[in-house]
């Protein structure tokens, strides 16, 4: 047998319209973790798709050789049967479900179609305490946070016995604590069980940190496979992807700053199933023209409760404090009066909040701003074509045409027509929530630019994220939230990472 | 070439379900000997079922919002009928204003249903469930389990048709029905029927070119032109084919130019507005719809006090046609509307279905119906086939779905 535990070889994927992998080959030796990387579409969830047998035999050309036999999938349940399990981009958990209930959820502790609970609780904690979840085994999966969740995933593909272990992009919606965790996770099942990884990420930092060995995807062909047993630079590994040298991470700008545009004063939200339970406390804050305002902080910080909140109230019950746009004080008591007063939201959350799938490109860019095209009662639905084709070409959205319904973009596609959509909403407050999550390194740097251009046109933007460099690198000024409040508040350019988590500990230990 | 493949891909939906209905129409022509297609069975198909085509139209809304139905149509269209009955017959109040008082009630009642639902979050489900019982039994409290016979105004709406303003003009025109080989050939064409159908067609393809060239000179995309000949010919000659066909039977029905009427404007409601785009993005995702602005809560009211309003011209409709208005018309309303709006394409999900899809299902309801009556099916039986007809149109439509995805 060769080293090797899985060999795929010339894999070529259609879809209508687009080939999403030609020829690609891929080799991943037994017991490493292996990274796969690439841009936005480059077909890395596609080709584990294929692997997983959720693109099922015959749907695609080429081999696939596990474990020295060659494997036909005609579903998933055949390649969980031989040992692969799949998480994917998007968290499949059942949300009403307990911890335990979803780990064997598909893999039921029973006989003769009888859960045996107590052997499916028992079970459960013992594989919560391998992968380190510190809850009940019956907390429902809907409170647990994302972090957690991922947890459960991990949980679940153990309890299936899965030798070889697919994670798309595990920690895009993690912070930087629960990413340390997951990846230690890895390191940890991949030393003592000799499990199999392979990971997809766009953190490129994260993947020299844990990879053994790396492969990048272009176009839907392999670029190259490189071993990181000495570290690979990671302009070595943007170069590769993007086909040609990224000098900055982040584009350059002089920030041309106005008057205050948008102020928040004395907020607080409570939590609408607890409406004793604070989740913003007193928090004021204000954004000049002109200027890119960070909001970091912890998951769990209220930061997303913010700014839902201020956004018609979006999120939130007994909301009190006041809202000034342009020195007036305005009172925004539903989504369509934010929208109308000039403010825009991009959730962070763009598969349950962000899009509706089953519609094409051009027709999501438009719904936030139809009145915008719309003469007399008449939709015009070739300017929304129009608008269409300029979004698609301005932030490079990889698709088909305008036509493609965004269910068939990659992830990162989809969060750039979100994005459209909110910029051709020509807002004058942009709140953008964890705008780069699950976008590669050269479609960050498009997305940097746009938003860079709204501050210059004198738009108020809001940028919250958990990614450190990126507010670092491209904001004007920030907040620092922690635990519903706002305990911080400093000019990018005299902030360090180490001054922004002490204020973040000290607030902490304050109380 | 490429460009036309793409645009008949973006349209293969509306064409399958059109041939669907052509089977099934050539399918009842065979067995039934070509009665199906005689002019006063084509007639009574579109006078018949004139009120599972409006209630379609409602229905397809409340499926857009999120796979919604109502379930309490049928006993609404019972209730309006004793109500705009009772005023007329028992009060004595003039037809066109019992009418009204028809109207509003139905309005009423959906504004009802649509505040429960949208505004106290009661599933649609369950408000209209109590709907179905509480207007059934309202309209047993009305009639008192008698009949009303009802005339006038209303037997005009459910069974007259536009008096023929040229008669005898069109006789040259006859020998085509007589090559039909009809049992009983035609002995007139209803002037007014033809002269309606073939200025209608016109227009129509007129309106296409015209929108055509306006588009193109300002730049953007057009389908390609022969696509818009082949579609506007066709389009011309069906229009045509089918109002000479009513002309041989009474001419053009009131009822039908009731239900076109509806039929455009609910249409255009649904693909050229902000209102209809909404109802389309709630449907799709109602969360991502709503940070983008979409008053779901007033969606889901218009989607229900419509149901309501169009239930009142099914109501009136019905009421005329049977002349009369009694305590158990309406049964199993719901069901061909239902049934209908899912043949025609509809996703049980929402955010997926189109008007004339609803039109075409209804339309395919209707010929079963017809072709099922005319061979003297046993109505249990026709029940069976209905019922398999929509269970396999949607099974048809996941296959196929399921395959496009991935192949
Ligand atoms: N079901 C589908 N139908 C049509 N095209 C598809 C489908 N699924 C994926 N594609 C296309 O295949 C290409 C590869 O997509 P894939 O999801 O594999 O990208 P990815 O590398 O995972 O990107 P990301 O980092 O953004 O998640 C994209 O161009 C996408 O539009
Ligand atoms: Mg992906």
């Amino acid at each position: 047998m060769s080293e090797y535990i899985l060999q795929m070889e010339n894999i070529t994927k259609k879809f209508p319209g687009v080939t999403a992998l030609s020829n690609v080959s891929f080799k991943v030796k037994k017991g490493e973790i292996h990274a796969l990387v690439g841009e936005n579409g480059a077909g890395k969830s596609t080709l584990m798709n294929v692997l997983s047998g959720i693109h099922p035999y015959g749907s695609y050309e080429g081999d696939i050789i596990y474990k020295g036999t060659e494997c036909k999938f005609k579903n998933i349940r055949d390649s969980e049967g031989m040992g692969i399990a799949i998480i994917h981009q998007e968290l499949a958990l059942s949300p009403f479900l307990t911890i335990a209930e979803n780990i064997f959820i598909g893999n039921e502790r029973a006989k003769c179609g009888i859960i045996n609970w107590d052997e499916t609780n028992k079970a459960a904690v013992q594989l919560m305490k391998r992968v380190g979840i510190r809850e009940r085994y019956d907390a429902q999966v809907k409170n647990i946070g994302v972090g957690k969740q991922q947890l459960v995933e991990i949980a679940k593909a153990l309890s299936k016995n899965c030798e070889l272990l697919i994670l798309d992009e595990p920690t895009a919606a993690l912070n930087d604590e629960d990413s340390d965790h997951l990846l230690e996770l890895l390191k940890t099942l991949n030393k003592e069980s000799g499990m199999t990884c392979i990971m997809i990420s766009h953190k490129l930092h994260e993947v020299i940190k844990v990879a053994n060995s790396i492969t990048i995807l272009r176009d839907g062909k392999t670029i190259e496979t490189l071993d990181n047993s000495e570290s690979v630079s990671e302009d070595r590994i943007i170069k590769d992807m993007v086909g040609r040298e990224l000098t900055d991470r982040f584009p350059e700008h002089t920030p041309n700053i106005g008057d205050i545009g948008f102020e928040i004063k004395d907020w607080t939200v409570h939590d609408p199933l607890n409406e004793e339970r604070r989740i913003v406390k007193n928090a004021n804050m204000n954004f000049r023209k002109g200027e890119i305002v960070g909001v970091y902080g912890l998951m769990g910080s209220g930061r997303t409760e913010l700014a839902m909140s201020v956004f018609g109230k979006a999120y939130g019950s007994k909301i009190c404090g006041t809202l000034i746009k342009e020195g007036k004080e305005i009172t925004l008591n539903n989504i369509q009066q934010a929208i109308s007063n000039g403010l825009a939201y991009v959730t962070e959350d763009r598969k349950t909040a962000g899009l509706v799938h089953i519609q094409d490109i051009k027709w999501n860019i438009t719904l936030s701003n139809l009145k915008q095209i719309t003469k007399g009662f008449v939709v015009n639905e070739d300017e929304e074509i129009i608008i269409g084709k300029e979004y698609r070409e301005k932030f490079n959205i990889k698709s088909t045409s305008v036509f493609q319904k965004v269910g068939n973009l990659s992830g990162g596609n989809q969060q750039k027509v979100v994005l459209s959509k909110w910029i051709f909403s020509s807002p004058d407050v942009l709140i953008l929530d964890e705008p780069t999550r699950g976008i590669d390194v050269g479609a960050k740097y498009e997305i940097y630019k746009i938003i860079l251009q709204l501050a210059q046109e004198g738009k108020c933007v809001i940028m919250i994220s958990s990614e450190l460099p990126e507010i670092l690198g491209i904001t004007d000024r920030l907040y620092i939230m922690n635990e519903g409040r706002v305990v911080g508040e400093m000019k990018t350019s005299e902030a360090t990472p180490e001054d922004i988590m002490s204020t973040i500990i000290n607030s902490s230990a304050g109380r | 070439m490429s460009k036309v493949k793409e645009f008949v891909n973006r349209n293969t939906r509306q064409y399958g379900m059109i041939i669907a209905l052509l089977i099934i129409m050539i399918f009842f022509g065979i067995i039934t000997e070509g009665k199906i297609i005689w002019p006063r069975n084509i007639s009574m198909l579109v006078r018949q079922n004139a009120y599972v085509l409006i209630l379609a139209i409602g229905m397809m809304f409340c499926i857009l919002t999120g796979g919604n139905i109502d379930l309490s149509v049928g006993s609404l269209v019972a209730l309006v009928s004793a109500m705009s009955g009772m005023m007329t017959t028992t009060l004595g109040l003039p037809p066109w204003l019992s009418i009204i008082i028809g109207i509003l009630t139905g309005l009423l009642a959906g504004i009802w249903q649509g505040f429960w639902i949208a505004f106290v979050k009661v599933p649609p489900f369950i408000t209209t469930l109590a709907g179905m019982l509480v207007f059934r039994g309202l309209n047993n409290i009305i009639l008192n389990g008698k009949t009303l016979p009802l005339s006038g105004l209303y037997v005009t709406i459910g069974t007259g048709s536009v008096p023929d303003i040229a008669p005898n003009t069109f006789r040259d025109f006859l020998h085509i029905g007589n090559l039909l080989n009809l049992q009983n050939p035609p002995k007139f064409l209803n002037g007014t029927m033809l002269i309606v159908g073939f200025v209608l067609s016109v227009i129509y393809v007129l309106f296409m070119f015209l929108s055509r060239q306006r588009k193109k000179k300002r730049g953007y995309e057009v389908a390609p032109l022969p696509m818009v000949i082949i579609k506007a010919a066709l389009i011309f000659i069906v229009i045509n084919i089918f109002s000479y066909w009513l002309a041989m039977d009474e001419g053009l029905p009131i009822m039908l130019i009731l239900v076109a009427i509806l039929f455009v404007t609910y249409s255009f409601i649904a693909t050229k507005t902000i209102l209809g785009r909404h109802l389309y993005a709630m449907g799709g995702n109602a969360k991502a719809a709503e940070l983008s602005g979409v008053n779901t809560k007033k969606m889901m009211f218009l989607a229900y006090a419509n149901m309501g309003f169009l239930s009142s011209i099914a109501a009136i409709v019905t009421a005329g046609r049977m002349m009369a208005a009694s305590p158990n018309v309406g049964v199993n309303f719901e069901m061909d509307a239902i049934g209908s709006c899912f043949i025609g394409g509809a996703s049980a999900y929402g955010g997926v279905g189109t008007i004339w899809g609803a039109i075409v299902g209804a339309f395919i309801m209707g010929v079963m119906n017809n072709g099922m009556s005319i061979i003297g099916l046993n109505v249990f039986l026709q029940s069976v086939a209905k019922g398999l007809v929509v269970l396999f149109a949607v099974a048809f439509d996941m296959y196929s779905k399921s395959k496009s995805r991935f192949c």
